[in-house]
């Protein structure tokens, strides 16, 4: 191919120019687009967080035609019985307990199991099995969450009411491991990436010393991985927190401060459930509760959402 | 990836005792052959690795000088469908056998590999990786021992004050200089070194060279090099290996300046390679 061919396919291809102000026009029209469809999102978030807001300082301050709860009485009170009984009670510490006993129990069936897998999956597994596990773990990921809680209700309890009389038909550890089996591929996929994300070389270098696969495993790859792991343990707590379905199906309607796992428990979320499917009236303070939960309940999952960022941010940094 | 055929290579064997060297051997090979799946990496390579001297591997890329050496601490025991076939022996014990414990064969044969490898965790406890795996020890004997590898890594004047300190704060230089102590605190005969300043500036280059050459006192040194002034420079034998086979070995001086093969003259000349 000679220049002058090259310069003649160039002059043919020419054509009429497009004016520049065509394509001007065309970038700002693009840049519009993308802009509205972004802020869009941006603005839904913080309506729905202006709305927790407004709605749970209304709890808390009062009403026109009711006075408000207040929010050291709603932190600090032990006694949630909004719906039941002559005197309505407020303290939410009754639902953050049955909240954080599912989901300690969830975290500690889901967070050592998966971090076994994924070290499993990451160090141990022959490619073949490997695929066959992994696919087996994208299965159970895709399961709506009440699959789960039917489950919980109709294999987990009769399995634990077999073993101890203690358990009633709704009960928090079969909520909570019906949890745990949710949260279980969030916590293996996420600590196999941070456990694959380590350099093959740093293997090397442990074998080369004499390290055994475990030695290698326990002693090089897991601490080189501990970042991402703690991160996709926090993500996976905080899918179990905000976790409705499974506990308003299998944890049971009753508030209370325990940490049996055989009784039942009300979460923040099965409250929320119980009051918005028809057990409160509209504006009613009891209604109005559910906002003050909610909010409660985003400020812990965000306050765990940042820290697992925040955490896996700094182990990104490590190898680069 | 090609399968070669003798007619092409024409790999001619060399049964290279070095000459001259009154030092034991160390590692020998004898017709020693090395395989990817059906592609032979090693034709037939009969090398004597003297003890207590710098060996230098020498060749164009893919020539199987690394393959070699990876062979003679096992490391391609973890690679589908490595074997190989021949003798290989450390000490007069064979390297290659299925009851070899790899494990002790990785401690008297340790590793520097061509980028620095420090593992996250502090200098004190990259150094003290290997002891830890292979001996109890009290904490004084231990604090012993990383100290004096990283006296004899050339390191300890630099490090003393932050022995808690993360070594990936460390520069390349003195990241591979902390590997260099890491392989030599397990206690090694045998140092096996794959293009270790590869990675490395002129300077960092430079210290390491000064500290294998001083190395060599203590531990039997066998290491591939890409750069023919590097080896020229270090070693006190040298091993030319060309497309899979040991074209030429010797003393370094003699390879450099009187080569028997033309293939070697061409290669250390600069014709090819």
């Amino acid at each position: 191919m000679s220049l002058q061919a090259a310069a003649a396919i160039t002059s043919a291809a020419r054509g009429t120019p497009i004016p520049r102000s065509s394509r001007d026009r065309s970038e700002r029209v693009v840049k519009s687009v993308l802009l509205s469809f972004s802020l869009l999102s941006i603005v839904t978030t913080f309506s729905i967080v202006a709305v927790l807001g407004i709605e749970a300082w209304g709890f808390f301050t009062g009403f026109p035609d009711k006075p408000g709860i207040g929010l050291i009485p709603f932190l600090t009170g032990t006694e949630w019985s909004p719906l039941l009984g002559g005197e309505q009670k407020f303290g939410v510490l009754p639902l953050v307990c049955g909240t954080v006993l599912v989901t300690v129990i969830a975290g500690a069936f889901a967070l050592p199991i998966g971090l076994v897998t994924a070290i499993f999956l990451s160090e141990y597994a022959p490619p073949r099995l490997r695929v066959v596990l992994k696919s087996a773990l994208e299965v159970l990921a895709g399961v709506p969450t009440v699959v789960y809680g039917f489950f919980a209700l109709a294999v987990i309890t009769p399995a634990l009411q077999r073993v101890s009389d203690a358990f009633g038909t709704y009960n928090a550890l079969s909520a909570g491991l019906a949890v745990g089996i949710m949260i279980l591929p969030i916590v293996c996929s996420l600590s196999e990436d941070a456990l694959r994300a380590v350099p093959q070389s740093l293997r090397d270098g442990s074998s080369a010393l004499g390290g055994t696969k475990f030695d290698t495993s326990v002693k090089v790859v897991l601490p080189a991985a501990l970042s991402g792991i703690m991160a996709s343990f926090l993500l996976a707590l905080t899918r179990a927190i905000g976790e409705t379905m499974i506990v308003a199906l299998a944890a049971g309607g009753l508030a209370q401060m325990t940490m049996n796992p055989a009784s039942q428990v009300q979460t923040m979320t099965g409250f929320i459930v119980a009051i918005f499917t028809g057990d409160a009236q509209a504006n009613s303070v009891e209604y109005a509760s559910s906002y003050a939960v909610a909010a409660t309940l985003f400020i812990m999952t965000l306050a765990l959402t940042l820290t697992g960022s925040a955490i896996l941010k700094r182990y990104r940094e490590e190898y680069e | 990836m090609t399968t070669m055929s003798a007619s092409e290579t024409n790999p001619t064997t060399v049964a290279a005792t070095m000459p001259g060297t009154r030092e034991p051997i160390s590692i020998q090979a004898v017709g020693f052959d090395g395989f990817y799946g059906s592609f032979q990496a090693l034709k037939g390579i009969s090398l004597d690795i003297p003890r207590h001297q710098v060996t230098a591997f020498i060749g164009p890329s893919g020539c199987g000088k690394s393959t070699f050496l990876r062979w003679m601490n096992r490391m391609n025991d973890t690679i589908v469908g490595a074997r190989a076939s021949g003798t290989l022996t450390l000490d007069g014990e064979d390297i290659l056998a299925r009851s070899v414990d790899v494990v002790d064969l990785r401690r008297r044969v340790g590793m520097v590999f061509q980028r620095p490898n420090p593992f996250p965790k502090s200098i004190f406890d990259n150094v003290a990786f290997g002891p830890r795996l292979h001996w109890k020890h009290s904490r004084a004997d231990l604090e012993d021992l990383v100290e004096r590898s990283l006296r004899s890594a050339a390191l300890w004047n630099e490090v003393k004050d932050r022995l808690h300190a993360s070594a990936l704060g460390l520069s390349g230089g003195q990241q591979q200089r902390l590997c260099i102590a890491r392989a030599i605190a397990g206690g090694p005969e045998v140092l096996l070194m794959d293009e270790p300043c590869s990675a490395l500036d002129p300077k960092s280059t430079a210290s390491v060279e000064n500290l294998i050459r001083q190395l060599r006192t203590d531990y039997t040194i066998v290491i591939v090099t890409h750069n023919m002034q590097q080896a020229s420079r270090i070693s006190d034998q040298t091993a030319f290996f060309f497309e899979g086979a040991l074209i030429e070995a010797g003393q370094t001086e003699t390879l450099f300046t009187n080569p028997r093969s033309k293939q070697t003259e061409d290669y250390v000349t600069g014709r090819f390679g």
